[in-house]
């Protein structure tokens, strides 16, 4: 359980954003950095990312627990997350979610068996005039019809074996 | 064509980089305000009229003549780009396609304010956008408007983009503040207020994305000159993000003339409803402003034209108006359920509530379950009364704003259609079968073919 190099450095500039004393600040944006590395926030991850800011591990857990971005459980390689607010449900929002849902198999919050993929309804990400939408990584994905969601799921699958 | 101060360039090609922006009369206003004194900026600012465009509506310049000066403590500037009211997306707009026009209004405010640390906090989701603002804060630091001794004035300034981690709460600004500190987003009560103590207990202002790139034609142009476009206290420009059911959704910057009819059926800006259907509601400000039906939102109960500003949305108060909020602007067809939308806005504020207050968190929790029941059918015309009950035990009861945003949409979605409600309790298997809504509140004029 550790950063790479890179991750600590990133971590020292993040810290020299505030004043003297205020690292703690800095816990958000490093509690970013490691899910981006870890995939997901273990007790483990906490208490480490506590050792690096000097911070109680309490401190770092009433945070997680907080911010809907954190996943407090392991999540697929893909997480799809579906809007589903008024401006996204008046524009066909639920028949997305229930499209993905036929066809990976799973409900929203459920991850498949392969741990591919994670389909996930979550609350506005302000996209609203390009709805239906969901969130894919660091990117949007805007106008969503079935015949996307079809190639957004094939081009995940490629990629994935890609990068195997 | 009405006037445009923030979008103007926006569609120049390379816009977003700094050799374009340049060209194009970018950091003018850097230029100009560096030579003033930073009191003489404020007054420009309060002249303009300029409002906090984040949904309060507050007079800037006034806001920011509230900032404490205490010997020896360094002040902040923190730009609110928490962008997370559902039917807003303007921030963001503005952020990913002209990031420089930010840069340039943060670095005039943080010179009129004093602040040498400047914070960008944005939600955490958008999450490709920090990368677009970091290289326009790169480059206006290579080229000597950030960083030591700007323009020879000995004023030094950074800005640091922060990423928030899904949490709406956290757009208000104590919340914000609390984020920023590496804390959970519960609000603070007030006073203090950030002006006296705010970011690690330093004087603190906190202001919309949009607000700040305004504060760049304000310099540019005078505060009284600013002030002369739009009419009465809507002053300036304002960005409106349009979604639902018209055939344009988008971001459109209007001047605050325009009538709310010409803003919905004009091809300049949503070119009307979709798929020929008749307009039934608007939501005109954000979610947590009131729901209208066609006939109030087009014409005030006194039967005047209805007009895109903040003193003409709210005419009528509550009871018959609404409010320009964000200017998140959410439109509903004939065939939208005003039932199920407002379950979906409900089960949002309890989802967003922090928890703190427990008329929120106990209230947002019911609200959302009373409505989900009688969205599905199973509902009883005392679970209306329930609801309207509830909603009233919230507002004006909350540390925060969000208790009063969760309150209102319910509030006037029953006070408008609880016709709707009811059929919905009277007729629970159709309920079951689609959602209905009733056509009856829409809009009476010919569906043009």
């Amino acid at each position: 359980m550790a950063f790479s190099e890179e991750r600590l450095k990133k971590v020292s500039e993040i810290v020299a954003r505030y004043p003297e004393g205020k690292q703690k600040s800095a816990l958000i944006p490093v509690l970013h950095l490691a899910q981006e590395q870890f995939g997901w926030l273990s007790a483990a991850t906490m208490d480490y990312v506590a050792s690096l800011l000097s911070l109680e591990p309490i401190e770092v857990y009433e945070v997680a627990t907080f911010y809907s971005m954190f996943n407090l459980k392991p999540v697929g390689k893909y997480m799809f997350e579906v809007c589903q607010t008024g401006p996204c449900m008046i524009n066909g929002s639920d028949d997305i979610i229930a499209y993905i849902g036929e066809k990976l198999g799973i409900k929203p919050g459920e991850t498949t068996s392969d741990g591919m993929f994670t389909l996930k309804a979550v609350e506005c990400l302000g996209a609203c005039g390009y709805a239906p939408m969901m969130q894919l990584g660091k990117f949007y994905r805007e106008h969503l019809t079935r015949e996307k969601v079809d190639a957004i799921i094939a081009e995940c699958r490629s990629n994935a074996a890609a990068n195997n | 064509m009405g006037v445009k101060l923030l979008l103007d360039k926006a569609h120049i090609e390379g816009i977003r980089t700094y050799e374009v922006y340049r060209q194009n009369g970018g950091y003018a206003s850097v230029e100009k305000a560096l030579k003033m004194t930073p009191e003489a900026i404020v007054e420009e600012v309060k002249k303009s009229g300029l409002r906090g465009r984040g949904g309060a509506g507050f007079p800037t310049g006034m806001k920011w003549s509230f900032i404490a000066k205490p010997e020896g403590v360094p002040r902040h500037l923190v730009c609110n780009a928490d962008e997370s009211e559902p039917g807003t997306f303007k921030d963001r707009y503005l952020m990913e396609f002209i990031p420089h026009l930010l840069i340039e209004g943060l670095i005039v405010s943080s010179f009129a304010l004093g602040s040498s640390a400047t914070y960008i906090y944005i939600r955490g989701e958008y999450a490709w956008i920090p990368d677009i603002l970091e290289q326009a804060i790169a480059e206006a630091k290579a080229n000597g408007w950030l960083g030591k001794n700007i323009l020879n004035t000995g004023f030094d300034c950074e800005i640091y983009v922060q990423r928030g981690a899904g949490a709406y709460i956290c757009g208000e600004e104590t919340a914000l503040i609390e984020s920023l500190e590496g804390k959970r987003g519960n609000p603070r009560i007030k006073p203090p207020f950030p002006a006296v103590k705010g970011v690690w207990d330093r004087p603190t202002v906190v202001n919309n994305v949009e607000t700040l790139a305004a504060v760049v034609p304000v310099i540019n142009m005078g505060g009284e000159e600013y002030a002369k476009i739009g009419v009465g206290r809507s002053t300036g420009t304002k960005l409106i993000s349009a979604c639902g059911n018209i055939n344009k959704p988008g971001v459109f910057e209007i001047d605050m003339t325009i009538s709310v009819e010409e803003f919905i059926y004009s091809d300049e800006y949503c070119g009307g409803i979709a798929n020929g259907k008749r307009l039934k509601a608007c939501i005109p400000g954000g979610s947590s402003v009131p729901i209208l039906p066609a006939n109030l939102l087009l014409k005030t109960a006194k039967g005047e034209t209805r007009y895109m500003n903040y003193e003409s949305l709210s005419d009528g108060g509550f009871a018959t108006g609404s409010m320009m909020g964000s200017g998140g602007f959410i439109v509903l067809d004939e065939d939208q359920c005003v039932v199920k939308n407002t379950y979906t806005l409900a089960r949002f504020y309890r989802h967003e509530s922090c928890g703190q207050c427990s008329p929120c968190r106990e209230g947002t929790g019911w609200m959302e379950k009373i409505l989900k029941k009688i969205d599905s059918g199973k509902g009883t015309r005392e679970d209306i009364d329930l609801l309207w009950d509830i909603q009233r035990k919230i507002e004006g009861n909350t540390i925060c704003p969000l208790g009063d945003a969760a309150a209102w949409p319910v509030a006037a979605a029953i006070r408008h259609f609880r016709d709707e409600f009811e059929w919905h309790v009277d007729h629970p298997e159709e309920c079951l079968r689609r959602n209905y809504g009733l056509a009856h509140y829409a809009d009476e004029r010919e569906v043009l073919a």
